[in-house]
């Protein structure tokens, strides 16, 4: 007995001893010490959590972010909106994140006054799955608002053929894909509806989780974009980057100028600046449909959410330095991911609102 | 005794098309798994790479990699299994050998409906229970919500499994003066000993699969975390976040974790079943 | 010095009939076996910290969804809509694609785990039979996140071309296989919730049916059985423990939730056809928890979950009372006590 109780032993040892190396190789990778997520000599750590769409965009201002400033360690995990607006009111994070801006009632449920910073801009696209059709199909708003009505079923309507003359469309069923989880993508996308449709707004309404007419649900923005890829005959709305990844097709709308724009980059920020002269003073606001001659109708503001007065001054100071950071060096890298940056006009007006965080009523930024 | 020809014939050919169709069975079942493992490492295996094991995740177009989500995923195992293991096999051996009468029954029950609750109510059971209070993500939180959806799964495996020890065995040290305690846990569990593994091997496999209750619980990081008052990465969680994003790098990404979570919990099987094989 | 085993129902060691407590004194401070006293005690702690953990989980879903049952009552049960817009709650749609979803996975998962276990216990060589365990026991372990990419990008298709076009035209004059095919519905569901639990059963009843007694086979193999008829005498032996196995199944078919939204559909509909979309309770909370940020929706949200523990009850009782219907009858099972 005692040899093989020795045995088990130096076994268990032998297993360990390369997990121990693994562990030591890794080590080397780490920034810093920091227990707690206290202030003090070593690292600072701050926690922000929400929206899915910027995810990838904030990873990479988190990581340029943490080369230029190493004893910062800030993480970001994507909940989805409605998750970061919790956890804010919470207090379990530092910031939170949002696509579509709280409404009234959430802001009241928060236990201090809570600031929108705008961070960049994104589209949501239609995009189709449809062979043997090589250009991009036009659509006009009431003929979207009446496809995912259920009212226009088939392929070859006559509605959508007189959008698209010379188009060999099939005479098949339109196979709807919407969001079965709540979105900001859907809130937008059905926001947008339910302006340029009445129909719409009285039958279903704008709402992160609607009740669609007809459809299937997929999960998250990757969820549809596999179901339209994999099926033929369907529609559905994504993110930009999305469909541009997968290499989907991307519709034309007709914006309210009457001209069909594509979604790209430019067309998106130029929503954003036909329209940054109504922006409230919340920073709170739609931009979908705008007017101007070049603006993609269905453009959405992704949103950092902080509160205007931070308990704990040292990490108010980071928090602040890095959302100035954002704003201005960070929109840089929105566009090789295929996010549009803020129009000049609505940086001032960011720019205002961050240098009104204060802590303990002296403003953070000097 | 019945031999008469036709339905010998009979007998013998219902022999042959069963054990045809359970090893049908058994090559379907493989095959399945075949398809599954070959689609993930046809996504993922150009992934894999050494400095995909060591680093830290990083921004789309740069590489990086889950050393610190696989990690992070040992250390929740560790800690879900050290609260989980030893719950469920003592609920379990106290339904085995005092399990008559309506507590135990009542147990038992809860323990079956337990198996069904989804993993997302546990997370957000212990986000209310832990983390709100706490105004903090960490790693033992995390750990705990693991651990109790390890804990009904273990129970109800080991009581059955201590059911099967053949009563000859409990007699032959009972008659032995050996006290029901030491019989319990020096004769009978190690006899149960490798069902027992494959019962906490089923409830390892299951949680480390799970993302859900990790999101609201262990939280996620980009970092290296040993401590257990921190947020902590996790394979699951990293995979989730790959996987959701619109790009094919951090989708090869995905995959190419998936197959490093198999392989670890292949290995994690292997050891224990080393440890818990049959000595007689 | 022979210790007598304290549970034997006597006046000396305290106990009555069905494990009772007679006298507690007795049962409790037995003479000369604390270690006894201690060793039960102390698993009795863990079984109530179980009990009262399930309890407090229980007391909470209850709570938060009493705003949602006094304003639907048992109306909820029988509503069909669902719509966060107009607060319109209804749970009919969820607990049809749950149950159903949860059959057909049973159906397959059932006889196909049997067969791989019966086929690694009684019939492939050793050497053949530790790695096919190990594998199919691998497949418990994939996230259930990849469960779902791999069902849209490779089931769900595979589906939509080769079986569902067979399955209706054999079988479209049944209302179970008519309607448009697209791959992404109750029946996808159901075969990826399937593919999901096999394991599980499977490496159970595989430890159940090793732990059967070789006499019985040898017994069986000695009275002239074919080697199908001696396993089927292994089988009646292991009922108890394959009906524990079915159980671990169903319970993580009923709860599974990302594997299962991301193929079923996600629309709230009852639907004769088995190829149209549906929705389950554990999707839907996954789907719409945490953004649900309006108390109603919230409660009624928390009124599913409960509704799903309610379920989940019916459906063990209605196994559990299955299983003793069928083993009532049969003899020597391979219990210890």
């Amino acid at each position: 007995m005692a040899s093989s109780k020795n045995r088990r032993r130096m076994t268990l040892v032998l297993l360990c001893a390369p997990l121990l190396a693994f562990a030591a190789a890794c080590s080397g990778q780490r920034g810093g010490v920091g227990p707690g997520t206290g202030s003090g000599g070593g690292t600072l750590n701050l926690l922000g959590a929400g929206a899915t769409f910027p995810n990838p965009l904030y990873q990479k201002w988190l990581s340029e972010y943490g080369k230029l400033n190493p004893n910062t360690r800030i993480d970001y995990q994507s909940i989805g909106s409605g998750g970061g607006i919790k956890q804010i009111q919470a207090g379990t994070v530092d910031f939170g994140a949002s696509d579509a801006p709280m409404k009234n009632d959430e802001l009241k449920g928060a236990p201090g006054e809570l600031l929108h910073i705008p961070t960049v801009l994104g589209a949501v696209v239609i995009t189709y799955n449809l062979q043997g059709i090589a250009q991009p199909l036009k659509f006009s708003p009431d003929v979207i608002a009446d496809i995912f009505l259920g009212k226009i079923k088939k392929w070859d309507d006559p509605r959508i053929r007189a959008d698209n003359a010379g188009v060999n469309l099939p005479v098949t069923d339109i196979t709807v894909v919407h969001r079965s989880d709540g979105s900001g993508t859907t809130a937008v996308f059905t926001d947008y509806l339910s302006k340029i449709s009445a129909e719409w707004k009285e039958k279903v309404g704008a709402d992160k989780s609607p009740q669609w007419p007809t459809g299937q649900g997929g999960k998250g923005n990757e969820g549809v974009t596999g179901m339209v890829k994999q099926q033929p005959d369907t529609i559905g709305y994504v993110e930009l980057a999305y469909a541009m990844q997968s290499k989907l097709p991307v519709a034309q709308i007709k914006n309210s100028a009457g001209n069909f724009i594509t979604a790209s980059i430019e067309a998106v920020t130029a929503a954003a600046a036909s329209s940054a002269a109504s922006l409230p003073e919340d920073l709170r606001t739609s931009i979908t449909n705008p007017a101007g001659a070049n603006a993609y109708p269905i453009s959405s503001y992704t949103y950092i959410l902080v509160y205007k007065d931070q308990k704990d001054a040292t990490k108010g100071k980071a928090l602040v330095d890095f959302l100035w950071w954002g704003i201005h060096d960070g929109e840089k890298f929105a566009k090789d991911l295929q996010y549009a940056p803020l129009p000049d006009e609505v940086v001032k007006r960011a720019e205002a609102k961050i240098n009104s965080i204060t802590s303990g009523g002296k403003p953070l930024r000097q | 005794m019945n031999t008469s020809a036709p339905r010998k014939n009979l007998r013998l050919t219902t022999n042959t098309i069963m054990t045809t169709l359970t090893a049908a069975c058994a090559f379907f079942a493989v095959s399945i798994l075949v398809l599954i493992l070959g689609y993930i490492a046809w996504r993922g295996i150009a992934a894999i790479n050494l400095r995909f094991l060591i680093d830290t995740p990083k921004p789309v177009g740069e590489g990086g990699g889950i050393g610190n989500a696989i990690t992070g995923t040992l250390l929740l195992l560790l800690i879900a299994s050290a609260i989980g293991m030893p719950f469920g096999i003592a609920t379990g051996i106290y339904l085995a050998e005092f399990g008559e009468g309506g507590f135990a029954s009542l147990v038992r029950f809860v323990a079956d409906t337990m198996t069904g609750v989804p993993s997302i109510v546990v997370g957000v059971f212990v986000y209310t229970l832990i983390v709100l209070p706490m105004k903090q993500f960490s790693t033992l939180s995390g750990g705990l919500a693991l651990a109790l959806i390890m804990i009904p799964i273990v129970t109800r495996t080991t009581e059955e499994m201590i059911h099967l020890v053949p009563t000859s065995l409990r007699e032959g040290a009972l008659a032995l003066g050996a006290p029901q305690w030491r019989v319990t846990m020096g004769v009978v569990l190690p006899a149960a000993s490798s069902g027992i593994a494959t019962g906490a091997m089923l409830a390892i496999a299951r949680v480390s699969g799970e993302t859900a209750p990790l999101l609201f619980t262990a939280f996620g990081s980009r970092f290296f975390n040993w401590y257990l008052d921190q947020p902590i990465a996790s394979l699951t969680v990293q995979i989730y976040n790959y996987a959701i994003s619109p790009y094919d790098e951090w989708h090869a990404q995905a995959w190419a974790a998936t197959l490093v979570l198999m392989t670890l919990i292949l290995v994690i099987n292997i050891t224990v079943r080393f440890f818990t094989r049959r000595k007689f | 010095m022979v210790n007598p085993q304290p549970t034997l129902p006597s006046p000396a060691s305290g106990y009555g009939a069905r494990g009772r407590v007679r006298n507690w004194r007795r049962a409790f401070v037995p003479t000369g076996n604390t270690g006894d006293a201690l060793f039960r005690g102390l698993l009795f702690l863990f079984a109530l910290l179980l009990l009262l953990i399930v309890a407090t989980m229980m007391a909470a879903i209850a709570a938060n969804s009493l705003p949602s049952i006094h304003k639907f009552g048992f109306a909820f049960l029988t509503g069909r809509a669902w719509n966060p817009v107009t607060g319109q709650f209804g749970a009919l749609p969820f607990i049809y694609g749950t149950l159903v979803s949860s059959l057909i996975a049973l159906l397959i998962a059932v006889p196909l785990s049997l067969g791989v276990a019966v086929f690694l216990v009684e019939q492939a060589p050793r050497s053949l039979a530790r790695p096919i365990a190990f594998l199919v026991e691998l497949l418990a372990a994939i996230p259930s996140v990849v469960y779902g990419l791999w069902g849209i990008f490779v089931l769900a298709p595979f589906l939509r071309v080769h079986v569902e076009p067979v399955l209706a035209r054999w079988f479209g004059w049944l209302p179970l296989f008519q309607g448009p095919v697209t791959g992404i519905g109750l029946f996808t569901g159901g075969i990826i919730l399937a593919i999901m639990i096999a394991p599980i059963i499977s490496a159970v009843v595989r430890d159940v049916l090793a732990a059967v007694p070789v006499s019985q086979r040898e017994a069986a193999l000695a009275l002239g059985a074919t080697r199908w008829e001696t396993t089927r005498v292994v089988l009646a032996n292991a009922a108890s423990g394959i009906a524990g196995a079915i159980i671990l199944g169903l319970g993580r078919a009923i709860g599974e939730t990302m594997a299962v939204t991301m193929v079923i559909g996600n629309r709230p509909q009852i639907s004769a056809s088995l190829f149209e979309p549906s929705y389950t309770i554990a999707s839907v909370i996954a789907n719409e928890f945490t953004e649900a940020t309006d108390n109603l929706y919230l409660s009624a949200l928390i009124e599913i979950g409960l509704i799903l523990f309610l379920v989940t009850f019916i459906v063990n009782g209605a196994a559990k009372l299955l299983v003793w219907g069928v083993t009532r009858g049969t003899s020597g099972t391979a219990r210890a006590t």
